[in-house]
């Protein structure tokens, strides 16, 4: 199968990936305490629903966002409320989190599967919500808000996102070949949510097995009703799976500038995310645990795996039994992740997969001067030109960047990968951004 | 406070391809080596001692400026090396030896750092160094030629004489063309065939790196193969010039000699390894082609129509002069703009 592709630019970074990707989903036993911080989505600060002492069970809700943008947040283990203070928190710093002791002789609870179909759209949502599901590819937008377009938006496709083309990460290649019904029928629920018949699923042909499987599972499903699951093969490409090139790649619809999908009629999930949402709906758990890729050559083991929302990533570290020459630690993937500055922070909704580079990995060389080999330009998928943002930040003049249309520029590193001079980039056009926004 | 981390937290991607700066420039100068190899074959060691002389006066003058403008010494990246290379191979073998550091000066410290360092400067600092030494040292550098397979012809004097070696020299093809027309060429240089044939290999009188269309060629395609330059600035640059020789080159119109004019002078040189230097040459495909176009046609119009023989040099600093306004008028063809047009930069 010839994979499909996105329209321009694009990069192959090494891929990493054969550290993890066959490796099963491991489960981690649950830590003796988690910390759950108050934001882990796109939108307001969950408000405390339980007090300092308090005992909550796995699964129990504790904290809500209500009458605003948000999730509910559930306690990942059974236990007691030890405090509700601040703690480190991967983006934001300090952020007030709720700690909870375990109850270490508590069982884990036990779910069951329930037949999803006789459940009504408003159901579904309401089932999706009280989960507390967001999206787990990137800002954690609250997903019973996406999955709820404006009744203006005419969508007719829903898109997953399996291409997982970041290198190193290798969460959704797993969940895939692991549990493809658990996807295929997440995907058919949020179909129903829509009101729609038609899902894509776009996959890197690196993961031919995925492919297969995937394939299989779609095909057994579609048999059911009048809904077309497909899966496409797409080509390994970062960034392939970034949400404007995905949608290219797989409907050749192009979504404009400062524009969303469902202006072309699309819908986007992720891997993960379409799991939890079947889980939410046919089993009535919350979104409370994560699998996530612990990976980089300054791990002593690398895994795939399965931890409770709130686990430390001191406890993971400790648990894959250390680290050695770490140079840099990464919340996500190494090309859109950031670096990270503690590990007493916790794994949270988002976490894709958390970094451990050594020193022959990353390479924190300094920048030179720009030498103009274009590179950047050939690299950048949405057409831009790195090099004059990077000349114009040097030179003071970042509020006069617009007219290369830097705010297309969804910082996918592509442009700063290339760089002879090591040029950081991505950097400059963060700078040029802020300027501009400065100058009104 | 957070305590500072043992470990790094700066900004993203976290992953860089290995190619460096200095890597480029040292496969560019790499690629330069079997010409080099030639040169000496053909002229004698003076080749290389000339070539050596201009790398280490690159080098030299590129410290010494960076230290006197107060900025980080970078000769390591390899770029100063390369100029020198560079700015040896387009000077002939038989000029005195004091005046590649000559040229080193014009090259580096006033055609690059003065202009800012690597990156900043307008025009090919080898060209740059190449006409200064023309301006200034008008006969060395338009006579001191000397016929090829000295070394093998055991012409030991041509590398014992300290001076310009002028008593040995010999015309260069374009000159000979120049003054006394193609009859005389063919007189001197054999039948037209074995012309293109020795050309193309390199058996000529020339510039230090500009004989041997064949090696240049093979260099071009290594560093295309290596992705490090494209087809698009050589092959516009040759096609061009070989267009114009052709309409313009003959006593009549369309009666030229492209194939001859390719082959001749500094052109495959310029096309390859001048033109294609990444500061001074547009950035995008599309402005490159034009820039090619233009190399090409100033090069054989002043051959043809301007007062010397050669005119590669010129025509390479014309354009770039126009590069700056080219990169700001070419712009990559972007992936779904916004709909409405973005509301221009505040000036
Ligand atoms: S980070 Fe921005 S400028 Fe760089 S390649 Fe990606 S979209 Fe283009
Ligand atoms: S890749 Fe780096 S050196 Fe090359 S043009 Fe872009 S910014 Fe300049």
């Amino acid at each position: 199968m010839a994979g499909t592709t996105f329209a321009k630019g694009g990069i192959h970074p090494e891929e990493h990936k054969e550290l993890t990707e066959h490796l099963a989903i491991e489960e981690m036993p649950p830590p003796s305490q988690v910390v759950l911080p108050l934001s882990m989505h796109f939108g307001a600060i969950a408000q405390p629903v339980v007090k300092k002492k308090q005992e909550v069970q796995e699964g129990e809700v504790i904290a809500v966002v209500e009458k605003a943008l948000g999730a509910s947040i559930h306690s990942s283990v059974t236990g007691v409320v030890k405090a509700i203070e601040p703690r480190p928190h991967p983006t934001m710093v300090r952020c007030d989190a709720i700690i909870i002791d375990r109850d270490l002789s508590a069982p884990p609870r036990q779910y069951s599967t329930e037949d999803w179909k006789k459940l009504s759209r408003e159901q579904l949502l309401a089932r999706i919500k009280d989960a507390g599901i967001v999206g787990m590819g990137g800002a954690g937008f609250p997903t019973h808000v996406k999955l709820s377009p404006p009744p203006n938006a005419k969508v007719d496709t829903l898109v997953l996102n399996g291409a997982e083309c970041e290198p190193y990460l290798t969460t959704d290649h797993r969940l895939m070949l692991e549990y493809p019904e658990k996807v295929i029928e997440g995907a058919r629920i949020i179909l129903r949510v829509l009101g729609i018949k038609q899902c894509v699923i776009g996959i890197e042909l690196n993961k031919a097995d995925a492919i297969n499987v995937m394939n299989k599972a779609a095909a057994q499903s579609s048999e059911k009703d009048d809904t077309v699951v497909r899966v496409q093969g797409m080509q390994v490409k970062y960034p392939q799976g970034s949400e404007k090139q995905l949608i290219y790649s797989l409907t050749k619809r192009s979504v404009p500038g400062g524009g969303l999908p469902f202006d072309v009629g699309v819908i986007v999930q992720n891997i993960s995310t379409t799991m939890a949402i079947f889980e939410a709906v046919a089993m009535q758990k919350p979104l409370y645990e994560k699998v996530a890729t612990f990976s980089g050559r300054a791990l002593n083991r690398q895994a795939n795996l399965k931890v409770k929302v709130g686990t430390l990533l001191s406890d993971v570290v400790e648990y894959l039994g250390g680290t050695k020459d770490l140079v840099k630690i990464v919340s996500g993937g190494p090309m859109m992740g950031f670096a990270i500055s503690s590990i007493d922070i916790p794994v949270t909704k988002t976490t894709s997969g958390v970094l451990f580079l050594n020193s022959s990995e990353t390479d924190l060389g300094e920048f030179g001067p720009c030498i103009h080999c274009g590179w950047c330009m050939e690299a950048c998928p949405m057409g831009l030109s790195p090099k004059e943002v990077g000349l114009y930040v040097e030179a003071g003049r970042g509020h006069l960047t617009e007219k290369f249309g830097i705010f297309d520029c969804f910082e996918c590193g592509c442009c700063a990968y290339v760089c002879p001079a090591k040029r950081p980039l991505v950097q400059f056009a963060r700078l040029a951004k802020i300027a501009i926004k400065k100058r009104g | 406070m957070i305590p500072k981390p043992d470990w790094a937290v700066s900004v993203s991607p976290h992953i860089r391809k290995g190619t460096t700066t200095s890597q480029i420039m040292w496969t560019v100068s790499a690629s330069l080596m079997p010409v080099l190899i030639l040169s000496i074959y053909n002229f004698g060691f003076r080749s290389l001692i000339i070539t050596l002389i201009s790398v280490l006066s690159c080098m030299f003058v590129e410290a010494i400026s960076q230290k006197a403008l107060g900025r980080a010494v970078s000769v390591k990246d390899g770029s100063a090396v390369l100029t020198g290379i560079l700015l040896a191979f387009v000077i002939p073998p038989g000029v005195p030896y004091y005046l590649p550091l000559i040229g080193a000066v014009a090259a580096i410290f006033i055609s690059k750092e003065l202009m800012g360092g690597l990156g900043y400067n307008v025009w090919n600092p080898a060209l740059v160094g190449r006409a200064f030494l023309q301006a200034s040292f008008p006969v060395a550098i338009t006579t001191a030629w000397i016929a090829p397979q000295q070394l093998a012809k055991g012409a030991w004097d041509v590398f014992l004489s300290p001076g310009s070696v002028d008593a040995i020299s010999t015309a260069t093809p374009l000159s000979v063309v120049k003054q006394y027309g193609i009859t005389a060429l063919t007189q001197q240089f054999g039948g037209l065939d074995s012309i293109y044939w020795n050309f193309f290999l390199g058996f000529k009188p020339g510039c230090i790196g500009e004989t041997s269309a064949l090696l240049i060629l093979l260099g071009g395609l290594y560093l295309m193969a290596r992705k490090i330059i494209t087809w698009h600035i050589p092959v516009s640059t040759l096609a061009s010039a070989a267009l114009v020789a052709w309409i313009f080159g003959g006593q009549t119109w369309f009666s030229g000699n492209p194939l001859l004019h390719v082959l001749s002078g500094g052109l495959m040189l310029g096309a390859f390894y001048m033109a294609t230097d990444y500061v001074t040459s547009p950035t995008l495909k599309s402005a490159q082609l034009i820039f090619g176009v233009g190399v090409g046609a100033l090069t054989v119009l002043i051959r043809l129509k301007g007062g010397y023989p050669e005119g590669v040099c010129y025509a390479i600093l014309l354009m770039n002069c126009l590069t700056p306004a080219m990169d700001e008028w070419f712009q990559p063809s972007r992936f779904a703009p916004p709909k409405a047009a973005p509301v221009a930069a505040g000036k």
